[in-house]
């Protein structure tokens, strides 16, 4: 079998075996699967920056929030309809992410880091300060009938995890299309050696330029969905713990990797829900885990399968 | 036709003049070889002249246009290539892709294959095609460089200390290289080795402290009193 052919079984087998669980699931681990996925396509998002370009970022919560609030407040406050509210929650990230893209990236390395956080610190601020329409910690319910799309009803778990998968497999052959195609090519360059591709003759800002519109576009979609499937939007989601999620989910599930942000999603919340069954101190556990993971499987659990077995791994 | 020329080109570091004041041409199909002590602004010029470097005063020119303002990528669009002095080929990744890196700036689909095949062929690494460039031995990786220079196709090539670190044997396939590239690009070699100068360059220019010391073919340079001086010392 063809490199192509094995990573296209792969993928769509994985998708595959998604969308069957549904019907096998017990009601607790199928409405945990669908939360997983919509914060695995957070982290695709994530990873296209940090795992593809090289670029660390810090301010991921302000892109995610950007399309909570883009849709929950059009919902609320403007009367739309969940379909219009989505494409208007995932607008706002686009436009959010093309603005903050041309000023962090006159930066790199750690001074990128500082100014993506303090950005998205800002971007946390201004929904707290804006209060009295966003409810600011507390945030506000979006009703189970402003959640009928297309008259599927959106609260219903079925639906929801239905919908969870969807933007999940969009997001996920998304990430897998653009890694396969001349630009993500690119962008791998650029993270290994971007003076040596400027060389080449290639416009490097411009190539960040893009991968950071697109992985603020898909950290959007990502938190429009996670408001609209579970009814709330609060300005936690626009916290710094936002922002160091994703990178965590990427770096033990694999930067660079396509399927890395879902292994490190799913791996991350069953570490945690399972250590707190056992103890109160379950932080510890998970500590341990990550340290040890950091030290036996530094590319993370995806990246240390390409690395010892599945070299095409993309 | 003068491909390349550059008028009153200087860069200066603070204090430190790197390079001052010089008038370069470079005749389209030439071989032309830059020579000078350690410090005596050749990376530097070059390095203005593909963009790499602002300059603090003067002007480049290529193919008739003035592209003083344009940043290295669209200069390198225009038609140069530049391999770095030091190795600098993307060690994670195989070496088919590092030279399709290169050919992707003019070519599609299956003819970056194509292309990439070829030039790892001429370089006589076709063999190594799926290795990843870090494991390459260094002469290898030098090799790499040259065969990322010629996949672009450029009408300047521009090779920053090619042979550095090559055994004899690699120097002399190096060369036959070079002549045989020499049918299709304009050549800017900088360069210590002085067989690679005396056999591969039709002319050479001797830069010494920032500033052209002398011009001339390979025999009119060896011969020269100045340039004796300045490599050698009097005595």
């Amino acid at each position: 079998m063809s490199a192509t052919a094995k990573t296209l079984t792969l993928h769509l087998g994985l998708l595959a075996v998604l969308f069957a669980l549904q019907f096998v699931l017990p009601a607790y681990h199928h409405g945990n699967l669908a939360r997983i996925m919509v914060l695995a396509s957070y982290a695709v998002g994530y990873n296209i920056l940090f795992g593809y370009t090289g670029l660390l970022s810090l301010g991921h919560a302000l892109f995610f929030a950007a399309g909570m609030y883009g849709m929950g407040l059009t919902i609320q406050y403007a009367g739309f309809t969940p379909a219009p509210a989505l494409i208007v929650g995932i607008l706002a990230g686009a436009v959010v992410a093309t603005a903050l893209a041309l000023l962090a990236l006159r930066t790199t390395g750690v001074a990128f880091l500082i100014v993506t956080l303090m950005f998205a610190q800002a971007g946390y601020l201004t929904i707290l300060y804006f209060g009295e329409y966003t409810r600011g910690d507390e945030g506000f319910v979006i009703q189970a009938f402003d959640r009928m799309l297309w008259g599927i009803d959106l609260s219903n778990p079925e639906n929801r995890y239905f919908a969870a998968w969807g933007l999940f497999a969009v997001c996920l052959l998304l990430c897998l299309r653009l890694v396969r195609a001349p630009f993500g090519k690119t962008l791998v360059a650029i993270r290994e050696n971007e003076e040596r591709v400027r060389m080449l003759g290639y416009n490097t800002f411009a190539h960040k330029w893009g991968a950071m519109v697109i992985s603020g576009t898909i950290s959007a979609a990502a938190g429009a969905f996670y408001g609209l499937l579970f009814g709330y939007a609060g300005a936690t989601f626009a916290s710094v713990q936002y922002s160091i999620f994703p990178l965590l989910w990427v770096l033990l599930g694999g930067a660079g990797t396509v399927l890395g942000p879902f292994v490190g999603t799913l791996f991350m919340f069953y570490l945690i829900d399972l250590s707190s069954g056992v103890t109160t101190a379950y932080l510890l556990i998970v500590g341990v885990a990550l340290v040890l993971l950091t030290l036996f499987a530094p590319q993370g659990l995806t990246g240390e399968l390409r690395r010892r077995v599945w070299r095409w791994l993309p | 036709m003068t491909l390349l020329s550059t008028r009153g080109l200087s860069k200066h570091f603070d204090g430190l003049k790197a390079v001052t004041g010089v008038d370069f041409d470079l005749e389209e199909g030439e071989v032309r070889a830059l020579i000078g002590p350690n410090g005596a602004g050749k990376t530097t010029l070059v390095g203005m002249i593909c963009g790499r470097i602002p300059p603090s005063s003067g002007t480049v020119q290529f193919d008739n246009a003035d592209i003083t303002a344009l940043p290295a990528h669209k200069r390198i669009l225009r038609g140069m290539a530049y391999t770095f002095q030091i190795t600098s080929v993307f060690a994670r990744l195989p070496a088919a892709e590092n030279v399709a890196l290169a050919a992707r700036r003019r070519l599609q689909g299956d003819a970056v294959d194509e292309a990439v095949d070829d030039a790892l062929d001429r370089v006589g690494l076709l063999d190594r095609r799926d290795e990843e460039a870090g494991n390459l031995s260094y002469g290898h990786q030098r090799l790499l460089e040259i065969a990322m220079g010629l996949v672009q196709r450029p009408r300047l090539l521009i090779l920053d200390e090619p042979t550095q670190g090559l055994a004899d044997s690699e120097i002399d396939a190096f060369k036959a290289l070079i002549r045989e590239l020499s049918a299709e690009a304009t050549i800017l070699l900088i360069e210590h080795n002085m067989s690679v100068v005396m056999e591969t360059a039709d002319r050479v220019t001797v830069l010494n402290f920032g500033e052209v010391l002398a011009e001339g073919t390979p025999q009119q340079i060896h011969e020269n009193d100045a340039v004796q001086a300045a490599y050698l010392g009097t005595g």
